[in-house]
């Protein structure tokens, strides 16, 4: 067992120990134990699940940014984090379809970058929610 | 001795004053809970940041990481300056204000230019003649994540650019809801941290992907992540010093409707006494 923290900018999300996290790294998911080996990595939207001291399972929904561990403890860094349960679908379709419209606009006057990692964000929760992308 | 008409008046005229600043009280103090909760919670943020940052830079030493890190040669430097949109906070803007004089003063009006945020600062300025490239004004006392960003994405773009070649941020650090310091520090180029081995500078970290790229991600977080601090931290010191100041203003009006009390009852007194005084004399005149 190990300690986790979950961090976003506007709070501490979840804090707590845990026996096994699954990250989605930015070179492919991979699966955190105790007494992992010190490391850094830079995470991608996705689906970041913990099984808590009970073996119970939560979900999460991440977007971008880091993931910490070293000497057993666990911190997660992220823009945004949100329950896999309370993800807004309706939300998540509208900035999707948002997403979707800027990147098909080849005017060029808007920021490429920007706007995919929308769709990644939006998507992301979208598939996390349970429902088809088209 | 002012007519008792007259001090009638000075008492209800402070007594609405106190009336509002014992309201601006209360709102201050509302106000400063929330902000002070907001500084709570940014800080882990910001203080995981910091570590991952120092085993990055101890992992990836030597190399020139980040454009974030270059330190060129000083030609121009911008002065950012947090102060607040309203007033009424006490000494609050005007410490900013003095310690952003201090820090300009003997420097080449070519060589510095200003980014004001808040419109104290603006005010303070305007007809100064110091160079002003940015303003962000209307936070309402709030930290806006949006407009924090864009202030982020201002100074970022002109260090890149290089349009400036050193960024210095003065803002209010927030302590405890009695004790504010004026802070100055260097928001960009980074200083790379130093490598603690206490603290465990020397862990072996496995990257994934390399540092370096780690960095191109790390660094836009970064410099955001120290703004919204700094901006946290000004705004609930801002409701903070207000919250003191009309305390004590609130006070002082207590005082002094108690003094503009006392003068109305003699002056009435007086008064009393005085036409008593006119009825007798009066009296005593017809009778003679």
């Amino acid at each position: 067992m190990f300690n986790l923290s979950i961090v976003t900018p506007e709070k501490i999300f979840y804090e707590g120990e845990v026996t096994s996290v699954v990250v989605p790294g930015s070179e492919g998911y991979l699966g955190v134990l105790t007494d992992h080996a010190p490391l850094i990595t830079a995470i991608v939207p996705g689906k970041f699940t913990i099984k808590d001291k009970s073996s119970k399972e939560i979900l999460f929904c991440v977007s971008y940014g880091f993931f910490e561990v070293s000497a057993n403890h666990a911190t997660l860094l992220a823009d945004s984090v949100e329950f896999a349960t309370d993800i807004d679908f309706e939300r998540a379709k509208d900035a999707l379809s948002r997403a979707k419209k800027r990147l098909a606009d080849t005017a060029g006057n808007i920021d490429i970058a920007r706007a995919r990692r929308a769709y990644e964000r939006a998507f992301n929760r979208i598939r996390l929610a349970g429902y088809d992308t088209e | 001795m002012p007519s008792l008409r007259d001090v009638r008046k000075r008492i209800r005229s402070v007594i609405s004053t106190r009336q509002i600043t014992k309201a601006m009280e209360m709102v201050a103090a509302a106000k400063l809970r929330k902000a002070q909760m907001k500084v709570m919670q940014v800080r882990p943020y910001s203080e995981k940041m910091d570590h991952i940052l120092e085993s990055l830079s101890a992992a990836a030493s030597g190399e020139m990481i980040h454009p974030f890190f270059e330190k060129r040669e000083v030609k121009k430097q911008t002065l950012v300056l947090i102060t607040s949109d309203r007033g009424l906070c006490g000494s609050f803007n005007a410490n900013l204000i003095r310690k952003s004089w201090e820090w300009l003063e003997g420097k080449d009006k070519d060589k510095v230019e200003l980014v004001l945020i808040g419109k104290k600062g603006s005010d303070f300025y305007k007809r100064r003649q110091f160079e002003i490239v940015g303003r962000f004004n209307d936070w309402s006392g709030n930290l806006d994540y949006p407009k924090a960003r864009e202030v982020v994405d201002f100074l970022t773009n002109r260090f890149l650019s290089g349009q400036t070649d050193e960024i210095v941020l003065i803002y209010t650090q927030f302590i405890s809801t009695v004790r504010y310091k004026v802070t100055t520090s260097r928001y960009l180029p980074v200083e790379r941290p130093a490598i603690d081995e206490k603290k465990g500078g020397n862990i072996e970290y496995i990257f994934e992907p390399s540092p370096d790229k780690i960095f191109a991600n790390l660094m836009p977080r970064y410099a955001l992540t120290k703004m919204i601090t700094a901006l946290a931290d000004s705004f609930a010191s801002e409701h903070g010093t207000r919250m003191i100041a009309m305390g004590s203003a609130t006070k002082n009006a207590g005082e002094m409707i108690d003094a503009l009390t006392l003068q109305y009852n003699k002056a009435r007194q007086a008064s009393i006494t005085k036409e008593l005084l006119e009825i007798v004399s009066g009296a005593e005149a017809l009778k003679g």
